[in-house]
């Protein structure tokens, strides 16, 4: 249960997949669960892609050499194949449309104390509908940097755009996040 | 008029901020990466479950080849974080919370026999998985010296040996080193404490006064003369002798001299002769 420090854990993939991998995939499951969470909005399809990105990332590893699974920025590379795995869910969904709503959403982590759980829930449940209504282009900076806590080199990675275009995005996100916040005020506007 | 409509149907305010977005973080639910590495065929955990038993609570590890690890939990404050820590450093797995305990667990700690349940003891070696594998067949309520486990293995001159294989018992309470003794009688050393050796048998109807007082007068094999059959005093067929038909002896070779067989259940030959 203790946490092994990010270079020792590559050290040990680097030295043998098999060997290294249940360490890494302790390492980062919390953080592509929660992208696969808050992209989704559902556990059920969270589970099924952050499953699914551990499994092509063990399949990915088997071609690699040593050195580059030596550099590899491991978080950043979890989370663009989970971000790809989405979009093509996405994809599949549209062309072959079906009961996607249905599927329940779940909100606040049940492992943090009730009280707290009480107080932030409330906002919590309204900030995740929220999320769910930006668009995938403000939803994932959003979710990428505010969520899940990714710096904005790992940022551009992921997005595959420069650093100050992916910082771009991230305040535009939130932006609109905010506007959906409070519909009034923008309706007040004469 | 009111410049605040509140019956329009307007959503509650949410308040986005830092703190907010960052509340929902969330960690991958438990059995999360057990499932991924159970589909990859990777998953080198342990689960822990902690179960009651005379010993106290207990934590034990165990995974798909056996139960690799047991402990009091007191001896880790009732802390499973602790214990984890412990763990990895003896075993080099990491420790996971498991569901249920493994089949059989529960019953073994209740009628002490342990026998049934599979054991991980693959960090162990060869010998002291000969000693710890032979242990095993102690019954509950019996002991056996040091000595008889060196023979029964065929290592009659490694007893020191076999003392420190059963002190480095991984799962103690469930392979009972608590049933090996000194031949003199005396219970010897237990890796848990002394004290918790003598509960432990007491726990299981030994009676330590008696076999240390027979020890003490040099007895180490009681004969029945009706059966003409000789034991290791804490044998469930000794056990059975009534007073009157109880022969006593210091030596094996003094017992098959006088026509009594060796028991087939406790193996009296491998027991050393009193000195």
């Amino acid at each position: 249960m203790a946490p092994q420090r990010a270079s020792a854990v590559l050290d040990d993939l680097a030295g043998d997949v098999d060997a290294g991998y249940p360490a890494f995939v302790r390492a980062h499951a919390g953080a592509v669960y929660t992208t696969a969470l808050r992209l989704s909005g559902s556990r059920a399809d969270a589970d099924d892609l952050a499953q699914e990105t551990f499994i092509r990332a063990y399949k990915a590893l088997q071609e690699f050499d040593a050195d580059r699974v030596l550099s590899l920025e491991s978080r950043a590379w979890l989370l663009t194949i989970t971000l790809n795995l989405w979009r093509n869910a996405l994809r599949r969904a549209a062309r072959r449309p079906r009961e996607t709503s249905a599927r329940q959403v779940d909100v606040t982590d049940a492992r943090r104390s009730p009280e707290a759980a009480a107080e932030a829930g409330e906002n919590a449940e309204l900030l995740v509908g929220l999320l769910r209504e930006l668009p995938e282009h403000h939803r994932v900076p959003v979710v990428l940097r505010h969520i899940v806590g990714l710096s904005y080199a790992e940022m551009a990675s992921v997005l595959e755009c420069p650093v100050g275009t992916a910082k771009a995005n991230v305040a535009r996100g939130l932006d609109r996040l905010r506007a959906l916040a409070s519909p009034e005020k923008n309706k007040e506007v004469p | 008029m009111n410049s605040r409509p509140s019956t329009t149907g307007r959503r509650p305010r949410v308040g986005v901020d830092v703190a907010a977005l960052r509340a929902l973080r969330v960690d991958a639910p438990d059995g999360f990466v057990d499932s991924v590495l159970d589909g990859l065929g990777l998953n080198d955990a342990d689960h822990l479950v902690t179960v009651q038993s005379p010993a106290g609570d207990l934590f034990v590890a165990f995974n798909d080849d056996g139960i690799s690890a047991v402990m009091p939990a007191a001896l880790f404050d009732d802390d499973p974080e602790k214990f984890a820590v412990h763990h990895r450093r003896e075993s080099g797995r990491p420790l996971v919370a498991g569901n249920r305990p493994p089949t059989g667990l529960v019953a073994a700690l209740r009628t002490g026999q342990a026998t049934s349940l599979r054991y991980d003891l693959s960090g162990l070696s060869s010998f002291e998985r000969a000693v710890l594998t032979k242990t095993l067949e102690i019954p509950s309520g019996e002991v056996r010296p040091y000595g008889w486990v060196a023979r029964e293995i065929g290592r009659p001159r490694a007893v020191r040996a076999v003392g420190s294989a059963l002190g480095r018992n991984p799962v103690p309470v469930l392979i009972p080193c608590h049933r090996v003794v000194r031949s003199d009688g005396h219970v010897g050393n237990y890796g848990l404490g002394v004290p918790m050796k003598r509960a432990l048998l007491s726990a299981e109807g030994v009676d330590l006064e008696r076999l240390e007082r027979l020890a003490d007068a040099g007895v180490r094999f009681l004969g029945s003369d009706t059966t003409a059959v000789f034991c290791v005093p804490s044998c469930t067929h000794a056990r059975r002798i009534r007073p009157v038909h109880e022969v006593r002896f210091r030596t094996s070779a003094a017992a098959l001299a006088q026509g009594y067989r060796a028991c087939a259940h406790c193996a009296p030959v491998s027991v050393r002769d009193a000195s």
